[in-house]
Parts: C-alpha cells; structure tokens; sequence
C-alpha cells in the first residue's frame, strides 16, 4: 500500500512539478509581493510587511473607475450574453434547416481575432472630421443627435464596451446552448407533447432543466471572462485607458507593471489579489445557487 | 374504447441524396381493436411497430387512413387531443423530477373544465402509484430506480389522466429475463384492473402470446395475421408467421405431393386431399411429433435434452430446411440416449403446408 502511493507520487512528479512551477509559485509570489512594502523592483528591496500596497490600492481613484467599469460590465454583458445566446439557440434549434448556416455565421466573432474585431466597431462607431460614423448615421436617419461613443460621454463609450463584450462571447455561448438543446432526447418531447403541455411549460420544466449544467457553465465562465476584460477595452479605446474613464481591473493591474505610471508590482500584486478575491466569492456565489437550480 | 384502423399507411419520404427510396412503414392497416382487450403488435424489428403505435398516438401524421376512437374520427387530432397514454421505450421519464412530480405532471396540464385542485391531482397520482404498487417510491428521482421501478413510474404516468387508450412501446426490452417475466404479467394485471384498450408493441413472440388477448403479427408494413394467440399459433395463414410464433420453433421440412401422397423426403408420410400437385413447405410444431418405431418420418437422432418432464429430441433429416430440428415428446415415451435411427409419427392436425414460393398457407385434409 505504501510503496503503491509513493510509486502513484512519482508518476504525477512531473505533472506536479509544472503546476508548481506555472500556477503555484506564481500565485504564491503574487501574495509575497502584495505585501511587501515599498518594494524597489531595480534593488529589490522592500522597507516592510504589511497591508498598506491594500489600502493604497483601494484609495486609488484610477482602481475604483476601473472596478465600477468592471463591475458594470460583468453585470450586464454576462446576463445579457447568455440570455440573448439561449434566445437565439431556441429559434436556430426550430428551424432545422438553416441551422448549420447560421451557426457559422454566428461562430465567425469567435474565430476572428480581437483587436481586428475592435477595429471594426471602432470604425462603426467612431466619429471623425471626415466621417460620423456609421452607427451615427444611424441615428441621424432616425432623427437623432449624434453621439461620440469612443471619446464621448461615459455612458456612450460603457455602451460599446458591454455592446463588444456580449456581441464577441455570443457566438460560443449560442455553439455550446444549441448542442446542448440538440442533446435533449426527443422523447421528452413526445412525453410532453402526449400529455398536452403547453409549450412554455415544456421550455421552464423540460428545457430549462435539461440544460442547466450547460447555462450554469457558461454563467460561471462568463463571469470569469467579464472580470478578466481587458483587451477588448484596449481595441476600442486605445492603450491609455485611465484617461479615458475606461479602465479595467486587470488594465489596472497591467498599467501598474509596465504602463505609463507603471514600475509597482506591488501595487499591481494587491490589485491581483483583490480581483482573485472578487472572482473567489462571486464563483462561491454561483456554486451555491446552483445547487438549487441545476439538474445533472 | 374500441379502436378502428382504416387503411392506415405512413410512407417516410427518402433521407436525402444517395439513400434508398421512400420507406413504406405501415402498410394498409385495417383492423379493429375490441374495447377493453389487451392486443400484442407483434413483428421483428424494423417492421413498423413504433411507427404504427406513433400513428395512433397522434406523434405522427399518416400518409393515408383512418383511425377511430370507438366512433369519434381522431385522424386529424393532435396527440394531446386524443387522450392517450403513452409509455416509451425508453420510459422518458423527466430526470430532474421526483416520481410523484412526474406523475402530477399530465395532470399539471390539464386547463378548463378538467383542471383539477391540488388534493384532487395528488389523489389521483396516489391511485394510480398504487396500481403500479410504487407509493413507497414517490419522493424518488427516476435516476434512484431500477429499471422495473421505472417502467413501472412511467406506466403510472400514462394512467394518471384516465386514458381512452394505452400504448406501450417495448416496455419490457430494457429489462433482465427475470423481471421481463414479472413485468408482463403485471402489465397484465394493471390492464385487467383498469380495463383501458391497451396496445403492446413487442418483438418477442413469447411475451405477446402469453399475455395478450389478441396479437397483430406484422412483417415490413404489413399485417400478416390477426386473432387470438393460441389461434394464431395454431392456425397460421403463412410460413412467416409459423415460423414467428412459437419456442421452440416449428420445424420445416421441403415436401411435395404427389400421387394423392405427402412426401417429405423420400417419406411418404400422409396422403392428401385438395393439394395440387408439386413442391411444397410443410411445418410441424415440436409437440407435433410422436416416437413411434412404427412412425412414418426415418430420422437421425443428434441428442435428447430433458428439462424436467418434457423431454426434447433433437435429430435431423435430409429434407429439413429448418436448422435445428425438435420433437418435443413425454418423458415415458422418449427414446434412449444412445439410439442413433428412430421414426417419428406425425399428428395429422399439427401438420400445416405453405406454398413454396409465396409461403401462403395450402389448406387441404391429411389422412
Ligand atoms: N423518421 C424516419 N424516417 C425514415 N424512415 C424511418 C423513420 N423512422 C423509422 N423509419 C423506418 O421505418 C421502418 C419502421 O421503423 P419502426 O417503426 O421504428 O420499426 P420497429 O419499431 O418495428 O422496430 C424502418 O425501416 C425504419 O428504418
Ligand atoms: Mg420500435
């Protein structure tokens, strides 16, 4: 028994030895750094232990922007992402025909890459001497007064951001909704079909239901994804995100490495922190209520 | 609640480029179904079984016919109309619910006059737990049950909205042989008790003759034969059918008549009246023979194999078709292990003849 554990110990060495060194050390460090004080990165020397790169960190107008502007974006792109991409999954599965059409040109996002992807929002929606903008023309056709959605008002450039977000993540949330509505057994259907259940009965009760493990997945995902944005916020809005109100909490964390106030890892490691702990929490959220609402 | 097929047909429309053509699943259908009975559809797989039990149930539209509800015409009524329970292969009992919410779920969608209150839903999914005999099961998840356990749920779910008209789809192939035999003859029982038209579609000759009132034989699409069991077995109107019904099977020989004389092999075996002349199948059931050193059949004797008071023979004969051949025989009249050429008499009234290309029944009188 005991010599069958230290053989079943050799064998995961180096699997073990390569998390270590990628995902535990790393992390282990990220902890260190956060909270050594005053850490100077060229002499690597550091006045104290403490929590003060915390409290700097959460004093610090530039993080708080960028965790209202993640916030907000978490909270209404993964709701919105995943209840569009089941809207959408349910009438590519009613119309069998079409499906695989559809399905390769909602999945053309996912594989195009995306700052090119930013690219071309930027032009749909950025406003030049030479042009307005094609989304402004939009709106001048309706009668409306034109909007500066990357330079203008708050409100405008949060738009495009979660507009981005939910239209890059929607493709492979529709791809994993419309196999896993595709997995249902017929049968089900029949079932209910045979005892007269009306048809938005059989979506909440049977659908719903069957597919939860699915939703929960991409919920979790989702969140995970959303609170980790940043490189979409660069694609529309250029590198310097501070200035333009747009910031993230991983641009932050990336800002305050190598960016223009840049050279304070620890401020950026107590950042990472912080974020770890949201992500923790919001995750620990999720798996609670799902207990209650997902059938595996 | 009797039940009327009128040359109901369903053509499937070929699958696309480079498969084979249209498929005729159910052929010209024209039965009735008495009120009350239990009725076997009965045929080896892919004949059309599902196909038919999906007419009725309304999942799927004919392409042609009629189908009557005692008098009412439910041909163009969505299944959720017609009233019918339905109990599938698979028993599609919904995972995520417990026994009892999969039983109230029917009732759960009953709207207007039907609609019931809550006592009365959970009194009738009481009843019909008990009729299954699964009330101790109710707070279950499907997934928590063996396979009869479910079969069972989901019988209790076909029932619990009164239904004019049962249909079970299989309902015994995903269980092991023992509880295959439990679970016919409470399907039987279950059956009796309500006394609900039930329609059993099975592959398995054995389960449909021994519990059902009546079988409906199909071969690809069509209906062969209709009747009692024991009839059926006894009187069939083709080779296929014959050869369908009964373990162990009925031994074929090729035969022919000739000079007023039934010939298998070189035996001369009856002679006959009213057969024309020329090759023909003759079939003998294993209980239809007789050891008899005075027999008309010379045969080889491979082995005896007894099993408790029956006693059966197998041997064989250069003109048999079938590839086993057994004489079913009483234990005090069989042979001795060791014997090697035996004659075997055959009951003229267990003796059928088809013909030999079309494999319709000849009916002609043997002495
Ligand atoms: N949806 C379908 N489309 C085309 N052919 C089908 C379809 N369903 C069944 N069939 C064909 O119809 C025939 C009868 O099928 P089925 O009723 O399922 O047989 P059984 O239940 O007796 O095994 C089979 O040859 C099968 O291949
Ligand atoms: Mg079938």
């Amino acid at each position: 028994m005991k010599k069958n554990n230290l053989k079943a110990w050799l064998y995961m060495l180096p699997a073990l030895a390569f998390l270590g060194v990628f995902l535990v050390y790393p992390l282990i460090d990220v902890f260190i750094y956060s909270l050594e004080e005053g850490y100077n990165s060229a002499s690597q020397t550091f006045f104290g232990v403490g929590l003060y790169n915390f409290g700097y960190v959460l004093r610090d107008p530039y993080f708080l922007q960028a965790l209202k502007n993640t916030f907000i974006l978490v909270m209404i792109t993964v709701p919105l992402s995943t209840g569009l991409a089941l809207l959408i999954s349910l009438a590519l599965s009613s119309v069998k025909k079409l499906k695989s059409l559809f399905q390769t040109i909602y999945f053309l996002p996912y594989v195009t890459n995306t700052l090119a992807v930013g690219l071309v929002f930027m032009i749909l929606f950025k406003k030049t001497p030479y042009s307005e903008g094609l989304v402004n023309l939009l709106i001048n056709f309706f009668g409306g007064q034109s909007v500066d959605f990357i330079t203008g008002p708050y409100w405008a450039k949060m738009f495009v951001l979660c507009f981005y977000t939910v239209w890059v993540v929607l493709p492979f949330k529709i791809l994993i909704l419309t196999s896993a509505l595709a997995s249902v057994d017929q049968h089900y259907y029949d079932a209910a079909r045979v005892d007269a259940t009306p048809r938005w009965r059989v979506f909440t009760r049977i659908t719903l239901p069957m597919i939860s493990p699915m939703i929960f997945y991409l919920v979790i995902t989702g969140f995970i994804g959303a609170f980790k944005a940043y490189s979409d916020a660069v694609a529309l809005f250029g590198t310097d995100l501070n200035a333009a109100e747009m910031n993230t909490i991983v641009g932050y964390i990336y800002d305050m490495l190598y960016g223009n106030s840049g050279g304070y890892p620890s401020y950026a490691s107590a950042a990472a922190v912080i974020l770890f702990a949201i992500v923790l929490t919001i995750t620990c959220i999720n798996l609670i209520v799902s207990r209650k609402h997902v059938h595996y | 609640m009797k039940l009327v097929l009128k040359d109901l047909t369903k053509i499937y429309p070929p699958r696309g480029k480079g498969s084979a053509g249209a498929v005729v699943a159910v052929d010209g259908f024209d039965f009735e179904i008495p009120d009350g009975k239990l009725v076997g559809l009965l045929g080896p797989s892919g004949c059309g079984k599902s196909t038919a039990l999906n007419l009725i149930c309304g999942l799927l539209e004919p392409t042609r016919g009629q189908i009557f509800f005692g008098d009412e015409d439910v041909t163009g009524l969505p299944p959720e109309k017609r009233g019918v329970g339905m109990v599938f292969q698979h028993y599609a009992l919904y995972p995520h619910l417990t026994v009892l919410k999969n039983i109230l779920f029917p009732l759960e969608n009953l709207r207007g006059s039907e609609k019931l209150s809550k006592q009365e839903m959970l009194k009738r999914a009481y009843e019909a737990a008990k009729v299954v005999q699964i009330e101790n099961l109710m707070d279950s998840k499907p997934s928590e049950l063996s396979g009869g356990q479910q079969q069972r749920v989901a019988i209790a779910r076909a029932l619990v909205k009164r239904p004019r008209v049962l249909l079970l789809d299989e309902p015994l192939s995903n269980l092991d042989a023992r509880l295959r035999l439990q679970t016919r003859e409470e399907i039987r029982r279950i059956q009796r008790e309500t006394g609900i038209t039930t329609v059993f579609v099975t592959h398995d000759q054995e389960e449909a003759m021994s519990i059902c009132d009546m079988i409906v034989v199909m071969q690809s699409g069509r209906v062969c034969q209709t009747g009692h069991p024991q009839k059926v077995y006894e009187e069939p109107e083709s080779r296929f059918v014959a050869e369908f019904l009964g373990t162990p099977p009925i031994n074929m020989f090729s035969a022919r008549v000739e000079k007023g004389g039934l010939y298998i092999g070189e035996d001369r075996v009856f002679s006959v009246e009213g057969a024309a002349e020329g090759e023909v199948v003759a079939g003998i059931r294993p209980e239809g023979f007789e050891y008899d050193p005075k027999g008309a059949l010379c045969c080889k004797m491979n082995r005896v194999e007894r099993m408790g008071r029956d006693v059966s023979v197998v041997f064989s004969h250069a003109a048999a078709i079938s590839a086993v051949l057994r004489a079913i025989v009483d234990a005090d009249e069989a042979p001795g292990d060791d014997e090697k050429d035996i004659r075997l008499s055959i009951d003229a009234g267990k003796l059928r003849l088809f013909d030999k290309e079309s494999g319709q029944r000849i009916y002609c009188t043997l002495r």
